[in-house]
């Protein structure tokens, strides 16, 4: 019994000493790790962004200036693969396969946030589903996003051959740091103009309606698209079949009998 | 058929007392003659001719759609909500919990989730609107293109051109009132259009809204329209139309046997009885399958209507697209004097859209005064041997589309990945270059096919087989047609040019000429002048060739 008070009060004070010292290493640690994520991010930079942002992040007549992007910001230029933008481009930046690594990302994205303070990359707290109000998101939507990417996210045109792409597929994370950042023709809605909360509610109602799980009560979607997509259908499928049948039906006649 | 008339043999006389009682049917059948005269009528519709042809069946595609709508309609009536009071949605569906919605919006979500049936029936209802409408702009376009329209059936056609209309409009009020975010943008449209007529557009707006856009009317006084005024006025007209079908008889293609005096086809009564009835349920069979099959209109998707909101995609039911299209690429022209602004850029296309749908119901008054021709015409006319009139029917049919397209343009540059602007310049320009264009080219196209025509009657057909003679040459055999095929390639007839007559009188007195009557002469020298048809071959000239002189 005395052994086990005494292997007790000796965890205890263990534990107790590295609870006191252990954070200060901690923290140590995380500061190197956080400067070598800077250094490691830089060279990444200077291979694939410095040729049009500048070597310093400040820009060029080719690319915008960093300083203040933000992490958020680099997570999804990169993530979605806009960025490196490709050399000859249409009207927009499109998404296109990712090259690098999550790891990667962060390492690029410290040390963009190192040029000036912006927007963090959300944690799944911030996107994920839970404690959302789907029906409020719509009504979100349908009011500050609809104009461009349609009412369920299908996406949109804009002018000269740029477009709003559609939500379908996009990871919640983007989605996120797409509202918070406003990448391309797209308005920011930082904060202060959608609060967090309002920003779930709107991932949560794009996963409701334009998801995975999504299902459609009537049927085919035809793209979600509406009444164009919709009247090809009745044209090609409805007044097509009918007009098969009708070359059937006529071609069906009733002999005169021999006699 | 006179209810005075006596029956000459008393039930239990005694000289029919031996036959004894007639057959139940027979009695019935014999009461109701009593009463409605049914026998007379039997006698004469029973055995009416319908010519065999699977264009002639394309208005029954329309007739039965419309039934069904008429169907599923009142189906629908049972639970939906004409009001635009708000609710707050406790439904099934959960996107939309605790939304504020109208009271209309809330019904459809009802019917869509919670009646049984009720998403089907009103997919069905929507599906079948859209065929129905398909179906009458395709049943047109085989009057059109046929000649169906001339004497005695203008008035027939101008109550399917009226038919085509309201069924627009009747279209658009039903798509208006589930009072969703779409249907409330194409309403808004419409006030728009309102609004931009010069002078009365604002009162006319406020009567029609009750007040302010969108107010709390608009629904109910839609649903009134939807469910009982244009579908009444539709109703009339489909069975005047019907009784003219009957009364004017059916139209054939020329042929053999067939005349301006004869139908030749199958009787109503029994082949056209099942036919038809057959058809009936192949056309709901279809509809409905298309309905199980297809989403139409997900309100759910779409949301309720609030007037601050609006969606990018936006766009009307494909009937009511081609003004969608004058809207979006009309240029936005503004004028302001004294004060007032004339939104020249909405008025424009609201004035152009009745015009684009008044050309076709006035052509067949156009053609029969070009012609000046005041007989009956029973037999229809192949397109070829009517250029000028196909022509015009192709050159409006591609300025409908090109206004489709832009109709549309949001969604081309989308999935053609092109630029908007690019696009609506193009329908700029292609709405006065392609129908000229088309009018040219379905001409050409036109003539081409009477000059074949003529090639084979006169020449034969060409068999394919290739004979050596024995001098070396190569020849292709022709076949000769057969006299069925001869008459039904020359069967038609050709109208000379109009010409405007002596200028001076007998008395050597100069006559005045009308600018009308000008007008009429080169009008009719464009449809019917040397060069815009091909004189069909004449029996002289058959003679000739196929007198035995060898090969030509």
């Amino acid at each position: 019994m005395a052994a086990l008070v005494v292997l007790l009060i000796a965890l205890t004070l263990s534990g107790g000493l590295y609870a006191a010292f252990a954070p200060a290493d901690k923290a140590q640690a995380d500061d190197t790790a956080q400067s070598l994520a800077i250094e490691e991010g830089k060279k990444l930079y200077q291979v694939g962004c410095a040729s049009c942002h500048g070597t310093g992040g400040q820009g060029s007549s080719d690319g915008p200036s960093l300083v203040g992007v933000g992490a958020a910001a680099v997570d999804f230029q990169v993530g979605t693969g806009r960025m490196p933008a490709a050399t000859s481009q249409g009207p927009q930046v499109t998404k296109k396969k990712n090259i690098y690594s999550q790891a990667q990302i962060d390492q690029l994205a410290a040390y963009i946030s190192s040029l000036g303070a912006g927007p963090a990359v959300p944690t799944t707290n911030d996107y994920s589903p839970e404690g959302a109000d789907i029906a409020k998101g719509g009504e979100l939507f349908r009011t500050n996003c609809a104009q461009c990417h349609n009412f369920t996210g299908k996406g949109g045109a804009l002018t000269h051959g740029k477009f709003a792409p559609s939500l379908e597929g996009v990871a919640p994370k983007h989605i996120y740091e797409a509202m918070q950042t406003g990448p391309q023709n797209m308005p920011s809605f930082p904060d202060t103009t959608l609060s967090q909360q309002n920003k779930k509610d709107i991932i949560a109602y794009l996963n409701a309606v334009n998801g995975d799980q999504t299902d459609n009560p009537g049927g085919l979607e035809l793209g979600g698209l509406g009444p164009v997509s919709e009247g090809l259908f009745a044209w090609i499928f409805g007044l097509g079949a009918l007009i098969v049948l009708a070359v059937w039906v006529a071609a069906r006649t009733a002999k005169a009998k021999k006699s | 058929m006179s209810t005075a008339s006596t029956n000459p043999n008393p039930a239990g006389d005694a000289a029919g007392g031996s036959r004894g009682r007639a057959p139940a049917g027979e009695r019935l059948a014999d009461w109701a003659d009593g009463r409605l005269g049914v026998y007379t009528l039997a006698k004469s519709n029973m055995r009416k001719i319908f010519p065999d042809h699977w264009s002639f069946m394309l208005g029954e595609v329309c007739l039965y759609s419309f039934l069904i709508i008429i169907l599923t309609g009142v189906y629908l009536t049972l639970f939906f909500h004409p009001s635009m009071n708000e609710v707050v949605y406790h439904g099934s569906y959960v996107p939309l919990q605790g939304q504020m919605m109208s009271e209309a919006f809330n019904s459809t979500l009802h019917i869509s989730f919670d009646v049984r049936g009720g998403l089907l029936i009103r997919q069905i209802h929507h599906w079948a609107a859209l065929v129905f409408l398909a179906g009458m702009f395709v049943h047109m376009m085989r009057v059109f293109f046929t000649g169906a329209f001339r004497k005695p059936r203008e008035i027939n056609w101008v109550f399917g051109f009226l038919l085509f209309v309201l069924g627009m409009f009747t279209g658009f009020t039903g798509y208006s009132l589930p009072d969703d975010l779409l249907s409330g943008t194409g309403v808004r449209f419409m006030e728009g259009a309102i609004l931009s007529v010069p002078i009365v557009g604002t009162y006319l707006s406020f009567f029609l809204f009750g007040g302010q856009f969108p107010g709390g009317d608009f629904v109910a006084r839609f649903y009134s329209i939807h469910i009982l005024l244009l579908p009444g006025i539709m109703l009339g007209l489909v069975v005047g139309h019907l009784i003219l079908v009957v009364y004017h008889k059916h139209t054939q293609f020329a042929g053999p046997g067939k005349t301006n005096n004869n139908v030749v086809g199958m009787p109503l009564m029994p082949v056209y009885m099942a036919k038809a009835g057959g058809f009936f349920f192949l056309v709901f069979g279809v509809i409905a399958a298309v309905a199980a099959i297809a989403q139409i209109n997900p309100i759910w998707a779409i949301g309720p209507y609030r007037p601050d909101q609006v969606s990018t995609g936006a766009q009307p039911d494909w009937y009511m697209g081609f003004s969608e299209g004058l809207i979006r690429v009309m240029p936005g022209w503004e004028v302001n004097f004294w004060g007032h602004t004339l939104v020249l850029g909405v008025f424009i296309p609201l004035v152009i859209f009745p015009l684009v749908l008044v050309a076709i119901a006035v052509y067949p008054f156009i053609e029969a005064w070009v012609t000046g021709d005041r007989r009956e015409h029973h037999i229809l006319d192949r397109p070829r041997n009517a250029p000028t009139r196909t022509a015009f029917g192709a050159a409006w049919i591609s300025w409908y589309f090109v206004l489709l397209v832009g109709g549309g343009n949001d969604l081309w540059a989308t999935h053609f990945h092109l630029s908007i602007n690019a696009i609506t310049w193009f329908v700029r320009i292609a709405f006065f270059v392609v129908p000229v264009l088309v009018f040219i080219a379905a001409k050409r196209i036109c003539l081409g096919l009477q000059r074949r025509d003529r090639d084979k009657v006169l020449h034969g057909r060409e068999s394919g087989i290739i004979k050596r003679l024995p001098h070396g040459e190569f020849i292709e055999v022709h076949e000769p047609l057969s006299q069925e095929q001869l008459h039904t390639l020359t069967s038609h007839e050709q109208y000379q040019p109009v010409e405007i007559g002596p200028t001076v009188d007998e008395n050597g007195v100069e006559r005045k000429i009308k600018g009308s009557e000008k007008l009429r002469s080169k009008l009719s020298g464009a449809y019917y002048g040397d060069a815009n048809q091909i004189p069909k071959p004449t029996v002289d000239e058959y003679k000739e060739l196929t007198s035995g002189h060898g090969h030509h």
